[in-house]
């Protein structure tokens, strides 16, 4: 295959990373906007003119301009590799998220398995950039996020589970064409969660788990900046740190899309057959995407954080134990309806 | 790598210095913790690196009335508060009866202050904890008060307001009317608060049973201030021992009883500071409404000071708790000795004994409800 034939490959592929890109320097933009909302002040105003439109793009140009520091008795490979490894692992979960019903990067029948399997790599990256940095805050940090990450793994995988035997296949463009049109009571959207009282618990279970996942409030404990200075993220600046953020937004832009694919009919329109069609497929998709991700912002803003073995205790003692009954529950209900 | 030192113990320690530049230790405080996991086993706060010699500075500036403006910098937060004991104790060295009116407007001053404080105080304490909003909203308040003392004094932070004798300079035409409407726009905030922090079960589940302090322990540590009655020991000096006109007023000392954990945790001592500025609230109306309207606030300011030898010492209730002035005078125009009893100082020593055998976390929160101010403890 000579470089012109892989050109349309290529241009396939970078498709999710444009959105990736557009869709952080809108939400870091938003975040901010949320936060002076929330707390009654302006938030950005000056930078491009209308609503400080593009701060952003001048945080992203501060950042390229910073000096990249990296400690003198870091683990240096690891050090330069942890960010990109992060990012990598959340990009590559893109592949098998159902845009809009024109666009998917890879049409997997494991997609569902597929994704959790690679979001694994996150924790991964993150006691890789924890260890290598050579400093306790990192380490403690990097220890928090793993013990947090792998245990949150457990109820979200739960939770999906149980929205998998009601669909019947860890595809997930599939998942969504079963979604469309409407109910049968006629008048709701035919999407999962309005399909099984036992489903509305599981995306309860599902929104907290990703909460802790994507790492965001109340449970930011790997970067809690009052106690950990900066958890794993310590020693990082200019860009590389930059890398972490953009992994961070696009982790939660994920989880979210993911939210939208399995309980809200991914990119089925809300209104049946009108405003309906790939391109206002792709509109809904991420309309519903950036509903939970400003609902992230939301709790961000209000709630204070949890302490580490408080953390535990909701994941072993609360979630994993109610997401077990509930997946029997939905198993159920599935075989008497 | 990382360094961990086995100290003949069966687990490993981890030595780590939190401080001095670190997000919330609020200030230049330097604890070196030792951590097992997460796990505090031992800290040990570490002090000075904000030290600036003020007590040396007082007695070495040219007259007594120019030791108020160090005094204004120990603690930075509660400037008016510190004022105030320093120019209490001078007048009762020299013997000097001050105005009605001076001494309303201190009182007055000096509440302002203290919710100032305290609002502080609560915010950074909830910005400790992760709750960034509640900061903000108090932060809001706080300003209107430093636009009440800025129109008065021209300052919004160091005040240098009260002399030896009476005031700098009369209040602004406003201040009545401005200090009405703060107070009456203010209490409403402090519901608002309660409902975004106080009662929120995460903030519960973060302050509650966290950094017990007995009150036998309070006292033999001789703490002062919230971080006592947060143990549920009723003592404050405008109420046990009244100084300036407080023996007019009518307010409550509120203490900690242990309604959400055990007596004496991070919430109590919290909830303390919150009540306080109710309590507060009701002395600046009670002042407003007795205050006389007219009178001249310099008629009893010394043109000099003149000191005969003697000692004294005086002490007030500010929002960190007893601040006590000794102050040794000759016959020179200058003090022959001024030394602070800086509440901040005396409280933060109860760290250690407080926070063995908690969690990292819950030591942000057990410095954060000490609520110290370096600018005191190093003086």
């Amino acid at each position: 295959m000579t470089w012109l034939e892989s050109l349309p490959l290529a241009v396939f592929v970078m498709i999710p990373l444009v959105i990736i890109l557009i869709y952080a320097l809108f939400a870091i933009w938003m975040e901010r906007k949320v936060a002076g909302f929330i707390q009654d002040r302006l938030g950005p105003m000056r930078v491009g003119g209308w609503h400080g439109w593009a701060q952003s793009f001048a945080d992203l140009l501060k950042l390229i301009q910073k000096e990249d520091i990296i400690p003198a008795e870091a683990s240096k490979f690891l050090f330069r590799f942890a960010p990109f490894l992060m990012f990598a692992a959340s990009y590559a979960a893109f592949a098998v998220i159902p845009f809009s019903s024109a666009y998917m990067g890879s049409n997997i029948d494991i997609g569902v398995f597929y994704l959790l399997a690679i979001t694994s790599l996150l924790t991964i990256s993150v006691i890789m950039a924890g260890w290598a940095s050579n400093n306790k805050w990192s380490l403690l940090g990097a220890m928090r996020t793993a013990a947090q990450m792998v245990s949150y793994e457990v109820p979200t995988i739960m939770a999906v589970l149980s929205v998998i035997i009601v669909a019947g296949s860890l595809n997930l463009m599939t998942v969504t064409e079963m979604q469309s049109g409407n109910d049968t009571l006629g008048f709701l959207p035919n999407w999962l969660i309005f399909q099984n009282p036992f489903l509305l618990v599981a995306f309860v279970i599902f929104f907290i788990s990703i909460l802790a996942e994507s790492h965001r409030v109340p449970f930011d404990l790997p970067e809690s900046e009052s106690e950990l200075v900066a958890g794993f993220q310590t020693e990082y600046s200019g860009m590389r740190w930059a890398m972490f953020m953009l992994a961070e937004y696009a982790d939660m832009l994920l989880l979210s899309l993911l939210g939208a694919v399995l309980f809200f009919g991914g990119w089925n329109s809300p209104f049946g057959g009108f405003m309906d069609g790939p391109i206002w497929g792709f509109f809904w998709f991420m309309f519903k995407g950036m509903i939970l991700v400003f609902v992230m912002m939301w709790i961000r803003w209000t709630l204070p954080r949890y302490r580490v073995d408080q953390l535990m205790y909701l994941c072993w003692s609360i979630l994993i134990p109610l997401s077990f009954i509930n997946f029997v529950l939905i198993a159920l209900w599935e075989m008497l309806f | 790598m990382i360094e961990i030192v086995q100290k003949g113990k069966s687990r490993p320690e981890m030595v780590i210095n939190m401080g001095p530049q670190h997000p919330s230790t609020h200030g230049v405080l330097r604890l070196e913790v030792t951590l097992d996991g997460e796990l505090v086993t031992h800290v040990r706060p570490h002090i000075g690196y904000l030290h600036r010699c003020f007590e040396k500075y007082g007695e070495s500036v040219g007259d007594y009335g120019m030791v108020t403006p160090f005094t204004d910098r120990m603690d930075y937060v509660s400037a008016m508060n510190q004022e105030h004991g320093y120019v209490i104790a001078m007048e009762r060295l020299l013997d000097i009866e001050v105005p009605e009116r001076v001494e309303y407007i201190r009182v007055i001053m000096a509440e302002l202050q203290r919710i100032a404080s305290h609002l502080l105080a609560v915010g950074t304490f909830g910005l400790d904890l992760g709750a960034f909003t509640p900061f903000l909203y108090v932060f809001t308040e706080r300003e209107k008060i430093l636009d009440i003392f800025e129109k008065s004094s021209g300052a919004r932070l160091l005040y240098n307001y009260m002399c030896i004798g009476g005031l700098m300079r009369d209040v602004d035409d406003d201040f009545k009317k401005d200090t009405e409407e703060f107070v009456r726009t203010f209490r409403p905030k402090i519901t608002e608060l309660q409902n975004l922090l106080t009662y929120n079960s995460i903030f519960i589940k973060r302050t509650a049973h966290i950094g017990v302090l007995p009150p036998k322990v309070a006292l033999n540590y001789a703490a002062s201030g919230p971080v006592l009655r947060g143990s549920g020991v009723k003592w404050d000096l405008r109420k046990n021992n009244p100084y300036s006109i407080y023996d007019r007023f009518d307010f409550d000392i509120p203490v900690g009883e242990g309604e959400v954990g055990t007596l004496g945790d991070c919430w109590d001592r919290y909830i303390v500071r919150v009540l306080e500025m109710e309590e507060s609230c009701k002395i600046i109306e009670q002042a407003l409404e007795a205050m006389p309207d007219e009178g001249d606030v310099q008629q009893n300011v010394p043109k000099r000071v003149r000191t005969k030898p003697g000692e004294i010492y005086a002490r007030t209730e500010t929002p960190r708790g007893e601040l006590g002035y000794y102050i040794i005078s000759d016959t020179s125009a200058k003090p022959y000795r001024i030394k602070a009893r800086a509440p901040s100082f005396v409280n933060l020593s109860l760290l250690p004994a407080i926070s063995r055998g908690s969690l990292m976390s819950d030591l942000v929160a057990i410095v954060g409800s000490i609520d110290i101010v370096l600018g005191e403890v190093d003086r």
